[in-house]
């Protein structure tokens, strides 16, 4: 994925040093907290949450188990209403596609669209590699581009700033990319919305070719769609004579019917609104109305990988509303930045050892950067099991085994670091399944338990150090129950 | 690409069954009964509730209401969509502008207002739904003014669910979903009215 997260330390590392940040957790926990509640009066509002939820998992799960045949489907609509296909394999050949594409025009400049697809390949820097400047237009953009920072959520990638230090960086650094910020520019949310809008606004009207990427594709009809809140978008859709969208494969729908399930849980879960200011459709390219060229990238960059994992598969599911973060205990404490990736939080945590693979540390980690509460799961508007695609990816870290890693079968080897976890699971097995053994075991511990430690010595410390070793009874359970007849008897 | 996606569905049985079959919608076609009136209520009611200027005219007092709403704004020009009914603008005093292809976003920026129809209105989401027909311009002129005049048609154009509005609607035509006036999030997660969409939005339900 983007090159801008290479050689992040282990999430528990990153976690520690974040969970430090005074401010950054006071942010945190304001924004998720006002979210939360919001979601969950708009999703009250509506009486048949469940079974929109329900099919919204079947249309995904539907699409995703015959996605080639979907995928051909969408080329020939897009490529019947005006517009041009292009498939990339991974990063790099979509940056390089994109890149050609913006120089055939002769521009050096574009305006984008919020999208994660173009955020996970980096696209950004693959253009100003070649002199290509990319001008990010929605808010909380602006504000990462700005402060030149990374995002820390999916739909308010800026959430880890407030107010204040949004007019900070408003003030000192929009003089260098444009319009500078007005004068006393005071941290009301209205001020700063306003100062963006005059800054952008010129780069809206003079943009050539504009970037997006797309919320949902309908193989059926050939139409992109681009939910939004600012009006940036449709700017961006709108204005330019080229628009290019590059969109993770996992985004096709079968039919414009599908939509109806779509915006009404998408909405509600993102933002907690009935229905987003504005959702922008285009189906190839419309005579005498926005851009006269369309082009469509289609990105694998390990979803092929993804699907190929029967378990793990579910998470390509995911429509990016980013209700499992605001909901995520871990995610409230640690903020995005810790989990490495443009994927933050639970989705994050099952969806970036997948398209990446387990090889790093950071990717590594992330499968453990959850206390497996459910909460993500509960709140999920395409019914995503996190926490079973979490337990799957611990099993293939610790044991390694047959994995997809760009299109080739690979056998992963068992981690590192988890060698004293499988000898005690191997005691585990071996005293199990020898009840004699264990029974002299268990009375042993019984016998000894005012000698016990409170912390484990050697390996076991990293286990007990954030856990308290659990106290062991005067007496092993069988012998209380072969003495009481199970509690029947208590007076014996 | 495909033949990696078909490799890694190496393990899945193809499914026959008819497509909405195997989709089932169990969900709500419309949430509750509601009477025409109160379906029209309704889209007041959330029109209003996100911050869109609600109004209510009868055919014969459209063209006086329109020039009131021009006259208190002040604007000097008015984007006019090539189709729009003649008789609304009748009594408006702003210049009429028309949006020709050679005609530069620039240019459309220095205008104040525009006047359109609309394809259809959502009453559960407050939501209106353009779709370029000539009432209503292309999908430039809603967007670079700062003043949005949208004028509904009562009870015709009236739906009162998302998946109703889509029934309506022409997937080949360039769709905008309007709920309200442009906002964001973005800044500590609470929603603030007006970034670059329109940040006055007036809906005027005719009828």
């Amino acid at each position: 994925m983007s090159g801008t997260f290479v050689g992040m330390p282990a999430f528990p590392e990153a976690a520690r040093t974040a969970v430090g940040n005074a401010t950054l957790r006071g942010n945190l926990r304001h924004a998720t907290h006002t979210i939360r509640a919001k979601r969950a009066r708009a999703v009250a509002e509506v009486s048949d949450w469940a079974e929109l939820r329900e099919a919204g998992r079947r249309i995904k799960d539907h699409t995703l188990r015959h996605l080639d045949r979907y995928l051909e489907q969408l080329e020939e609509s897009v490529t019947a209403a005006g517009g041009t296909v292009h498939w990339a394999a991974d990063a790099d050949e979509a940056n390089r596609i994109v890149t050609r594409l913006v120089k055939e025009t002769g521009e050096s400049e574009v305006v984008k669209v919020k999208s994660m697809a173009t955020q996970e390949i980096g696209l950004n820097e693959a253009l100003l590699e070649e002199g290509v400047h990319a001008y990010e237009t929605d808010l909380a953009e602006l504000i990462v581009q700005l402060g030149r920072d990374r995002p820390s959520h999916i739909l308010v990638p800026a959430i880890h700033r407030n107010r204040g230090e949004i007019r900070d960086i408003f003030a000192k650094e929009m003089g260098a990319w444009g319009r500078p910020a007005p004068e006393g520019l005071t941290d009301a949310p209205a001020e700063l919305a306003e100062a963006a809008r005059l800054h952008l606004r010129e780069k809206f009207l003079r943009a050539r070719v504009g970037i997006s990427g797309a919320n949902f594709m309908v193989a059926e009809t050939g139409t992109l769609v681009v939910v939004e809140s600012e009006g940036n978008g449709r700017m961006c859709l709108t204005l330019p004579e080229t628009l290019i969208s590059v969109v993770g494969i996992e985004k096709v729908v079968p039919t414009w019917r599908d939509l109806e399930v779509f915006l009404q849980t998408l909405p509600r879960s993102a933002t907690a609104e009935r229905m987003n200011p504005y959702t922008s459709t285009w189906t190839g390219t419309t005579d005498g109305d926005g851009p006269s060229a369309f082009h469509l990238v289609l990105l694998d960059n390990g979803r092929t990988d993804t699907l190929a994992d029967r378990v793990g598969r579910q998470a390509l599911r995911c429509i990016r509303c980013s209700a499992c973060l605001n909901v995520c205990p871990v995610y409230e404490r640690a903020g995005g930045h810790a989990y490495g990736s443009v994927y933050p939080g639970p989705i994050g945590a099952i969806l970036s050892p997948q398209l990446r693979g387990t090889a790093s540390e950071i990717d590594a980690s992330l499968p453990y950067a959850s206390s497996l509460c459910g909460a993500c799961y509960e709140v999920c508007p395409v019914a995503i099991d996190i926490p079973e695609v979490l337990v799957h990816l611990r099993e293939r870290v610790v044991e390694g085994g047959p994995a997809v890693r760009e299109g080739n079968r690979v056998l992963l080897k068992p981690a590192r670091g988890h060698a004293a976890e499988r000898a005690a699971m191997r005691a585990a097995r071996w005293a199990l399944a020898r009840p004699a053994a264990l029974r002299a075991g268990q009375r042993l511990a019984s016998r000894t338990r005012r000698l016990h430690p409170r912390t484990l010595p050697g390996p076991g410390r990293a286990w007990t150090g954030t856990r308290d070793l659990p106290p062991v009874p005067a007496e092993p359970f069988r012998d209380w129950w072969q003495r009481t007849r199970g509690g029947e008897d208590e007076t014996k | 690409m495909l033949g990696r996606v078909r490799r890694a569905l190496a393990d899945v049985v193809p499914d026959e069954r008819p497509y909405e079959e195997v989709v089932g919608r169990d969900y709500l076609r419309t949430h509750g009964r509601r009477s025409t009136e109160e379906t029209i209520e309704l889209l007041a009611e959330n029109l209003a509730d996100y911050r869109a200027i609600v109004h209510r005219a009868a055919a014969e007092d459209v063209r006086m209401l329109v020039m009131r709403l021009l006259a208190r704004r002040g604007s000097q020009e008015m984007l006019v969509p090539p189709g729009l009914p003649p008789d609304w603008l009748a009594a408006a005093d702003p210049v009429w502008i028309h949006d020709r292809a050679a005609s530069t976003p620039q240019r459309l920026d220095r205008v104040g207002s525009v006047v359109t129809g609309c394809a259809v209105a959502i009453a559960e989401t407050g939501t209106i739904v353009l779709d370029g027909s000539p009432d209503q311009g292309r999908r430039r002129i809603s967007l670079i003014p700062d003043h949005h005049i949208c004028v509904v048609r009562v009870p015709d154009q009236v739906v009162s669910s998302v998946p109703e509005a889509l029934e309506r609607l022409d997937a080949a035509r360039p769709l905008t979903w309007i709920s309200g006036p442009s906002a964001t999030s973005d800044i500590e997660l609470d929603r603030v009215e007006g970034v670059h969409g329109p940040r006055t939005l007036e809906v005027i339900l005719l009828g």
